[in-house]
């Protein structure tokens, strides 16, 4: 497909440009301006909104407030920053969320999307859209049904398993516990949302591998194992980057449903920031622990893209 | 695109009950909550409370809206969302559209670092920018302004992406041929550009709605007084309480629940399409 414009400028998609540029004119320089317009908007509200902030940011992380006064103090809120135990319970706490709820939640997303994918299935727009529910729904409302429904005492959770002869279970008031009931919450949020991911790769899988495999005589778990597993990595890649990037800022879900507590056992490191800062109004300490956040997250940002770049 | 696959229709085989049935066992407890959620929003504090807990519906909605009016303002609540939402979806939806389109249909110098730059927006928690933000805020006097809450997120890194990546399936063709023709650049994006764009436009509008109706930290930390408040930042206010009035809290979770399920179940095609160009978890 070749596409040649008047000018050159404006040229489709990978399509080189005429070797002879032509002169320009006031009409040209018009035209070239016009991409410029278009992206302009968003820039601006970007740099002023985004990138300023991010700047901003760095700079109060160099400086202590003391005694209403900004004092610099350097790396001083970094070195702080590597001493605080709470930081380290916060970072702890969401290594611990990353190695168990999200294995958990792909694996059961898997689970899903094979299930609504079966040729066998009956009802799949309802299952679709039932298991989607979930993620659509505002995390201050999910944080809030799942604090009642998990309340020890009262709650419907504890209600039902003591029908079937289960004691008392402290979902929130325990710190063992309260991880599991944010684990439990996650879960029910994003698993749905994980599983339309993996049911669109698999709809995108040529059905004649399946055909290959079941000549060949495979099994329903050979078949999974040797041709759905390895068609849903990229799929797979994704989800786990993004669940890694979306549990690095895990903030609503902990500070609806827990505040973090009980003993600081769900307290993430988005928690902990909002604490500093709009609780102790601690903003160069704050901004210290964001930036901290960010270069965890940039370091994943990069393995991001290297790996999604890697596959396409 | 369209998630329904054709195949022949699935018959009573055995496997066929085993796979419906475990996941209607699944679905169910998925769907668990919101039946609670609407139970117990017609109950109140006590009944939601009782053993046995209610599974039917109460007597106690009527109670219920009246505290949530009284104790959060909630008919200004919904109001405050309701109005924040539409401008901002409209507002971004424009800004993301046109730098889709930009991004898309163009080469020129410094796109690809431009690009970029933008994608830096996902990568960068929310949290980094949280206190700049706020200072910015009390700078400009936006405190407990709708603006405070709008402006900030207008160029939405995700729907950049998300309109870029649609607007690059549209042909050139149709685009330099109508340039061929002396359509001028802007009147060519409204009448040529747009219009097949209808499906990627409702993806982005509802992402759009979904991300601001439910945003949470950001207006918790501009808006102020419980007037100012969105339907999220009244709720945890009202949980936040000593005495909390359950049977009102859950009944404006119910509320704020449902122009987002009807935005979500009239358009959800497009919303699993949007979902998918991107695939990014706010």
């Amino acid at each position: 497909m070749t596409t040649t414009t008047t000018d050159g400028v404006l040229t489709a998609a990978g399509v080189s440009r005429p070797a002879t540029a032509p002169r320009p004119t006031a009409r040209i320089l018009r035209r070239r301006a016009v991409p410029y317009l278009f992206i302009l908007p968003a820039l601006v509200l970007f740099a002023v909104f985004k990138l300023y902030p991010i700047g901003s940011s760095f700079l109060m992380s160099l400086y202590e407030n003391v005694n209403g006064t900004q004092e610099f103090v350097g790396a001083g809120n970094y070195t702080r920053a590597l001493d605080d135990p709470l930081l380290w319970t916060a970072l702890k706490n969401t290594a611990i969320i990353l190695v168990v709820q999200v294995p958990v939640m792909l694996a059961l997303a898997v689970g899903i999307a094979v299930a609504l994918n079966s040729t066998v299935l009956r009802g799949r727009a309802f299952f679709r859209l039932g298991f989607f529910m979930p993620t659509v729904t505002g995390l201050v409302a999910y944080g809030i049904i799942f604090a009642v429904l998990l309340n020890t005492q009262y709650g419907l959770v504890n209600w039902l398993l003591g029908l079937v002869g289960i004691g008392e279970v402290p979902w929130l008031t325990d710190p063992l516990w309260a991880k599991i009931s944010l684990g439990l919450a996650l879960t029910w949020h994003y698993t749905g949302y994980n599983a339309v991911i993996f049911l669109a790769r698999l709809q995108s899988l040529p059905t004649e591998l399946y055909d290959a495999a079941a000549v060949d005589g495979a099994s329903a778990w050979q078949s999974f194992r040797h041709v759905t597993l390895p068609g849903l990595r990229p799929a797979l890649l994704l989800t786990t980057v993004l669940s890694t990037i979306g549990t690095l800022q895990l903030f609503d879900e902990p500070y609806v449903l827990t505040g973090g507590g009980p003993d600081n056992a769900t307290l993430t490191i988005g928690v902990y920031l909002y604490q500093n800062a709009f609780k102790y109004f601690d903003f160069g300490y704050a901004s210290a622990v964001a930036y901290i956040l960010t270069v965890l997250i940039g370091i994943l940002g990069i393995v991001q893209f290297r790996l999604l770049g890697e596959k396409s | 695109m369209t998630l329904t696959a054709t195949r022949p229709r699935p018959g009573r085989t055995p496997r066929s009950l085993l796979v419906t049935s475990s996941l209607g066992i699944a679905v169910a407890a998925v769907l668990l909550p919101f039946y609670w959620l609407i139970i117990a929003a017609t109950h109140s504090s006590k009944e939601i409370f009782d053993s046995p807990p209610p599974l039917l519906p109460g007597g106690h909605l009527m109670d219920n809206l009246s505290t949530l009016e009284s104790s959060a303002q909630f008919s200004q609540v919904i109001v405050n969302s309701l109005l924040i939402t539409v401008i901002y979806t409209l507002a971004a939806g424009a800004i993301c559209t046109l730098a889709g389109y930009g991004f898309a249909k163009f080469r020129f110098r410094g796109s690809g670092a431009l690009f970029g730059l933008l994608m830096l927006g996902l990568v960068i928690p929310t949290q980094v920018t949280l206190i700049p933000l706020f200072k910015m805020m009390v700078d400009l006097e936006w405190l407990g302004t709708y603006q405070a809450v709008i402006m900030p997120n207008l160029a939405l890194p995700f729907g950049i992406f998300l309109m870029r990546q649609s607007m690059a399936a549209l042909p050139d063709e149709l685009i330099d041929s109508a340039r061929m023709d002396g359509c001028g650049e802007f009147r060519l994006f409204l009448k040529v550009v747009l219009p097949p764009m209808k499906p990627a436009l409702a993806a982005l509008a509802i992402f759009l709605f979904l991300f601001q109706w439910n945003d949470f930290i950001w207006p918790l930390v501009v808006l102020r007084d419980a007037g100012e408040f969105t339907i999220p930042v009244a709720l945890a206010s009202l949980q936040g309480l000593d005495q909390t009035d359950y049977g009102a809290l859950l009944t404006g979770t119910a509320l704020a629940a449902i122009p987002m399920a009807l935005v979500f179940l009239a358009l959800q095609r497009h919303f699993v399409a949007g979902l998918l160009a991107g695939a990014v978890k706010d």
